[in-house]
């Protein structure tokens, strides 16, 4: 039956089987809501890279030449806020997730397609109300909205932000319980917690950090839009509020919300390294465990945001320590990784270079973090480019560098086609020169003592600057190609087959592109997810 | 499975998996719910602990006998509603439709009583914002403080009460439903569902109740 189904010219896939855009605007198949996503969140990562650009050729001279301060911080904000809450946040979960997790665990559909749906719905409105008040004037308030100044002084539609930051957190909940209830409930028969793909475990430990942090932010973002609305004083010092309190009401979200990009990159990446690898993942369930175990730690740190905000000493002590736990588990990821490598049979392929990539940044990303979660340290280098660097190690390196891996591995699966393997590996390359050419030079800055969120700088911090706006060009470019040629793929690329890299998962089993039930009889499933058998390692090495 | 496929969605296995996964997905939300009256009580207990007696003045301003008949009037919809879920158990449509509609006019009362506190808190100059002038017995506290006090207070109570209108407009979508006969013993998943989330939203009064309008009562002051 399936081998007939696959002779025909147009097999029935999720993709044909309706073309109108009711179909897909009312479309309760997470396979289409998936790209929905997709679509919306590639479009805030191409608007808030604009504002990155913009920022960049500022900083490529001392003089504030391009524009002036006002401006400028509007643009950190803008870039900011649509990077962080519209396109980090959402990326990897709600697009590959939402597309992956039902066919990796053997299910039709998520527990509440409609849900689904209205997720997507409150995502693009909240992203419509932050991007209305960012195209009329923007808000210069930072992306954390620090009180009194966001409530009190800040000018712009701050109001309109905060309401659509608050709605979009209703849809990251949302997704949150989704992912959470579809995992527990809809797995296949014999699909038990350590037979699950590692991506499965990232992304379950993900929706944990959504369910019950983003909450916390959304009633705190109420707080301070009330207190800018109706000059209650919640926070205000002048109104006998403390703006501490928003501090670590706001960071006991915005911490962990760190961990809800960089798990699901892992995730992405556990599955690609053991992919190419052609290798079960060494320690498996150390890995899975320790998805769960960032997740856990990650709400017990969000002091260390606030070493100089007159957190007291031992407070901020207790939160170093624990701030260093967090480098545990991340660390058993990257030694899992490797050993996985370790004597497999590994192929250069564009996800693998993605893994690999990641792999290194992120542990870049992950060191500087314990300089920073030092207090004697963080009393120099904080509020300086060393934290950016360090962030967009994580954000940038870890975060999307897991998101492009992700979007090039599953994208024959996704849309049936393939892509220029040639021109995808040259873009990797360039991504990761880019990269580090554009945040290295970060570090050195923010430890020669450059601080944040300015637009003039002193003379002697050029080199650096220059450095970092050129790699910014070329990171720039290295996205550029990537979308041409994906959307060259759609139009001319080749067929893909069901299983493109002899991946044994079991979205693999299944046609490219999927059909709308995704499997024709619920599988049963016997045996792990990773059975790569060392004869077979030994064939294709 | 076959015997209820009229309500079994498709991409369900089964009745049970479905009835499973919209239990654990309402407990679940349950726990949003908590994070998100847990920031409002994380400010209650930083601000208390701070300003003590800026909060006992202001909590005398309450009317603590409105208070304590809403908290029964809750205790009471509380019973009625577990009684509304026993009755859909047993599949009697009339006594689910009676017990609903005792529910549904216990949160009627519960949000008329607390309207009526409001407007006594607008006549006192009691709402924090420009018009703030209490008349306070102690006059030794910061105005500022006291205000705190009451925008936790319409804060809190006020997201409570929110989440009772939203409660009231459910129960009525739930009485049109049960007396179309949508819920049979085999399956009420919704009356079930709802009625967790009615027993939460209780639950959220009784600690607001002592929090807010008990301080500093004990005698011997």
């Amino acid at each position: 039956m399936e081998t007939a189904a696959i002779v025909k010219r147009e097999p029935r896939t999720y993709l044909n089987v309706d073309h109108t855009l009711k179909g897909w605007l009312l479309t309760e198949d997470h396979k289409r809501i998936g790209i929905l996503y997709l679509i919306v969140i590639t479009i805030f990562f191409a608007i808030g890279g604009l504002f990155a650009a913009l920022i960049r050729i500022e900083l490529a001279t001392p003089a504030g030449d391009l524009v002036e301060s006002g401006v400028y911080n509007r643009l950190f904000t803008g870039h900011g806020i649509i990077m962080v809450f519209f396109f980090l946040i959402p990326s990897i979960p709600a697009s590959i997730g939402n597309f992956l997790i039902p066919l990796m665990i053997g299910a039709k559909d998520v527990a509440f397609p409609k849900l689904n749906l209205l997720s997507w719905y409150l995502y693009v409105i909240g992203g419509s109300m932050a991007l209305t008040a960012i195209i009329y004037g923007g808000i210069d308030t930072g992306w954390t909205f620090y009180v009194p100044f966001s409530t009190g002084y800040a000018s712009g539609m701050v109001m309109l932000t905060l309401v659509g930051i608050f709605i979009n957190g209703f849809s990251s909940i949302l997704t949150g319980l989704n992912f959470m209830v579809t995992i527990h409930r809809m797995r296949a028969p014999g699909m038990t917690w350590f037979r699950l793909p590692l991506f499965i475990w990232s992304l379950y430990s993900t929706s944990l950090i959504q369910v019950l942090a983003t909450p916390v932010v959304a009633v705190t973002l109420l707080l301070a839009a009330l207190e800018r609305g109706l000059h209650i004083g919640i926070f205000d010092p002048t109104l006998g509020g403390d703006p501490v309190l928003f501090q670590h009401l706001f960071w006991f979200y915005s911490h962990p919300a760190v961990y809800i990009m960089i798990l699901p990159a892992m995730g992405v990446t556990s599955e690609i390294i053991s992919t190419f690898s052609k290798k079960e993942p060494f320690g498996y369930s150390f890995i899975a465990l320790s998805s769960l175990a960032i997740a856990v730690f990650g709400f017990i740190v969000w002091g260390h945001h606030l070493f100089v905000s007159s957190q007291s000493v031992y407070a901020g002590m207790v939160f170093s320590v624990l701030s260093y736990l967090v480098a545990i588990p991340s660390a058993i990821k990257v030694f899992n990784w490797v050993s996985t490598m370790h004597k497999g049979s590994v192929q250069l392929t564009t996800p693998m270079l993605y893994g690999i990539g990641f792999i290194g940044l992120f542990t870049i990303g992950g060191l500087t973090g314990l300089f920073l979660a030092s207090m004697g340290m963080d009393v120099h280098l904080t509020d300086t480019y060393f934290v950016v660097a360090h962030f967009h190690y994580i954000m940038v390196g870890g975060a999307i560098m897991g998101f492009m891996g992700g979007l090039h591995f599953w994208w024959p699966k996704i849309t049936g086609k393939l892509y220029a393997e040639n021109w995808a590996k040259l873009s990797a390359v360039i991504i990761f020169l880019g990269f580090n050419l554009t945040f290295f030079p970060q570090f050195i800055l923010g430890y020669m003592g450059m601080p944040r969120r300015y637009h003039v700088y002193a003379p002697e911090f050029q080199v650096y600057n220059v450095l970092s706006s050129a790699g910014a060009s070329i990171l720039g470019l290295g996205y550029a190609i990537p979308l041409t040629y994906f959307l060259w793929s759609l139009f001319f690329g080749k067929q893909a087959p069901a299983n493109p890299w002899g991946a044994t998962g079991l979205e693999w089993q299944i046609q490219s592109p999927p059909i709308p039930e995704n499997f024709e009889i619920t599988p049963v499933i016997t045996e792990a997810s990773y059975k790569y058998s060392h004869e077979e390692a030994a064939h294709v090495g | 499975m076959a015997s209820h496929s009229v309500t079994l969605r498709h991409h369900f296995e089964t009745s049970e998996q479905q009835k499973d996964a919209s239990t654990i997905g309402m407990w679940m939300f349950l726990v949003t719910e908590i994070m998100f009256f847990g920031g409002l009580f994380m400010a209650y207990i930083a601000y208390r602990g701070a300003y003590p007696d800026a909060f006992a003045a202001g909590s005398q301003k309450l009317n603590i006998v409105y208070g304590t008949i809403n908290t029964a009037v809750l205790i009471c919809s509380s019973l009625t509603m577990a009684m509304a879920v026993h009755s859909a158990a047993l599949g009697k449509k009339n006594l689910i439709i009676l017990f609903l509609i005792l529910t549904l006019m216990l949160g009627g009362v519960f949000l008329g009583i607390k309207a009526v506190e409001y407007h006594d808190k607008y006549v006192g100059h009691e709402i924090p914002g420009a018009n703030f002038h209490p008349e306070l017995d102690n006059k030794n506290v910061s105005v500022n403080n006291v205000s705190l006090y009451f925008a936790l207070y319409f804060g809190m109570t006020g997201l409570h009460a929110l989440h009772m209108i939203v409660g009231v407009g459910l129960l009525l979508f739930l009485i049109f439903k049960t007396a179309k006969g949508a819920y049979t013993a085999h399956w009420h998943t919704p009356i079930e569902l709802f009625g967790l989330y009615w027993h939460f939203v209780d639950i959220v009064w009784i600690f607001l109740f002592p929090l807010l309008y008990l301080i500093d009562l004990h005698p011997g002051k």
